[in-house]
């Protein structure tokens, strides 16, 4: 395989995962996020406070987590997914999850009170109220979005575990960094490094352009 | 025919604090009934149960001679033939034509149908030309001009305002009137006025009520209740002589 087809499948892999990843974990943190935030219950707060802990929860914690759950002897070993992309994508929506979650309860929190009592005097139900004060606040859900994708993107313990750093299988920009590194190819480290911040770069630009255009 | 809006014997009270003590009247279609009273005595509150967004403690809310109680699927029903517009009311982070087409979108109106008559409501309030700018970054009268489009558009049977001038220049004010007067020319709709200018009492409704402790003291056609009032509470309260 030649240099520049395995810098591509690296690349495709890592912006495929961590895509997935943001993915899910959107799907999953947004919905949860808009629950917490809108419907009191008992024990919100602490919800609210599990989800600010899980922003540090040390990403090779969750790898060992989900790597004793995907290994043989685990209760998901049958699914085979260790040292395979979706093993990894699953300890990538673990971490990002939270994140999305946590951060859309502070913007949909941050929705003014006002906004609720006018929707439902223009006749909204609680449904319709939730999926408005889901768009009122969705500047700061697109940045929930935003900061899952980069915690995903250069996350690098829990991929090593999951996936094993296979190459040409499972080996993602953060994992070929730390072995280029640790055989000092520096260069090849460093231009692993630059494309990881341009596919950030280009990712975060994207967003903030639709940002700009669509959501303010 | 049966009068769009009764109401009875409400009562509401707030963490032990009695608000409303047996407040009622009956609204004709076309009428305007305006409520007024020192601050504080539950002019907002008898709106929020009117328009049953809070149930009350004890009474009872009949439109069109039926009972309808917050917190049932007739409330829901009920509460998309009526509109509320409140004092500083909020615009979403959207243009004022998205603003304007909400309750229509939650109505399930078709397209074509909402293009039309927001724009028309735009008009009404001379808000055309603002239709694709971010309302909640307009002034705080045309933010209020954009709430009441927000409400007319809904074409309601009943029309409650809660202070819907407060806090605006006399042009905004004057505009703002003479849109609710043309409102009910054109629809006939029953509209309810809290407000603490008498003077606008005068000049919109047909017949003022005076809020006082939980109670409505007097409801009396405009010209008498300014000009011969029944109660010696209204003579005070009018001369200002009543100290709260």
């Amino acid at each position: 395989m030649g240099w520049e087809s395995e810098i591509l499948q690296i690349v495709g892999i890592s912006v495929l995962v961590a895509g997935t990843s943001t993915l899910l974990g959107s799907l999953l943190g947004i919905p949860l996020g808009a629950l917490v935030a809108l419907r009191p219950f008992r024990g919100r707060n602490f919800v609210r406070t599990l989800a600010f802990t899980f922003y540090g929860f040390p990403p090779v914690l969750a790898g060992l987590l989900v790597f004793l759950l995907l290994s043989n002897a685990g209760p998901l070993g049958v699914l085979g997914w260790l040292f395979t992309p979706l093993g990894m994508v699953l300890a990538q929506t673990l971490l990002v999850t939270p994140i999305v979650m946590g951060l859309t309860i502070s913007a949909m929190m941050s929705v003014e009170k006002r906004l609720r009592e006018t929707a439902l005097a223009l006749g909204a139900d609680e449904r319709q109220w939730r999926v408005t004060a889901v768009h009122e606040a969705r500047i700061g859900v697109a940045s929930a979005v935003m900061v899952g994708f980069g915690r995903a993107i250069s996350e690098v313990g829990a991929v090593l575990i999951v996936g094993g750093n296979i190459r040409g299988h499972t080996r993602v920009l953060t994992t070929a960094i730390v072995l280029e590194t640790a055989q000092a190819n520096y260069v090849a480290a460093t231009v692993y490094g630059v494309i990881l911040f341009a596919i950030a770069f280009l990712f975060f630009a994207i967003l903030q352009r639709i940002q700009e255009r669509v959501f303010s | 025919m049966t009068a769009p809006l009764s109401f009875a014997d409400l009562h509401k009270s707030y963490g032990g604090k009695e608000i409303l003590r047996g407040v009622g009247a009956d609204l004709a279609a076309g009428e305007i009934l305006g409520i007024v009273g020192p601050s504080g005595v539950g002019k907002t509150t008898a709106l929020r149960l009117l328009d049953l967004l809070d149930p009350p403690d004890r009474g009872i809310i009949l439109f069109h001679g039926k009972a309808i109680a917050a917190g049932t699927p007739e409330a829901l029903e009920q509460r998309r033939r009526m509109a509320l517009i409140m004092q500083n009311p909020a615009c979403f982070r959207a243009s004022a034509f998205e603003n304007v087409a909400f309750g229509l979108w939650l109505r399930g109106v078709p397209e074509e149908e909402i293009r039309g008559r927001v724009f028309a409501a735009l008009d009404f309030v001379g808000l055309l030309e603002s239709a694709r700018e971010r309302a909640d970054l307009l002034s705080g009268g045309e933010q209020q001009r954009v709430a009441f489009a927000r409400a007319a558009v809904l074409k309601p049977e009943v029309l409650l305002l809660d202070e819907f001038t407060a806090n605006l220049d006399p042009a905004n004010v004057r505009l703002l009137e003479e849109a609710i007067l043309r409102h009910r020319r054109d629809t006939g709709c029953a509209i309810v006025v809290v407000t603490h200018n008498l003077f606008q009492a005068k000049r919109l409704a047909d017949r003022v009520a005076l809020l006082l402790d939980g109670r409505f003291v007097e409801v009396a056609p405009t010209p008498q209740f300014f000009e011969d009032p029944a109660r010696p509470e209204t003579r005070a309260f009018l001369s200002g002589e009543m100290a709260y």
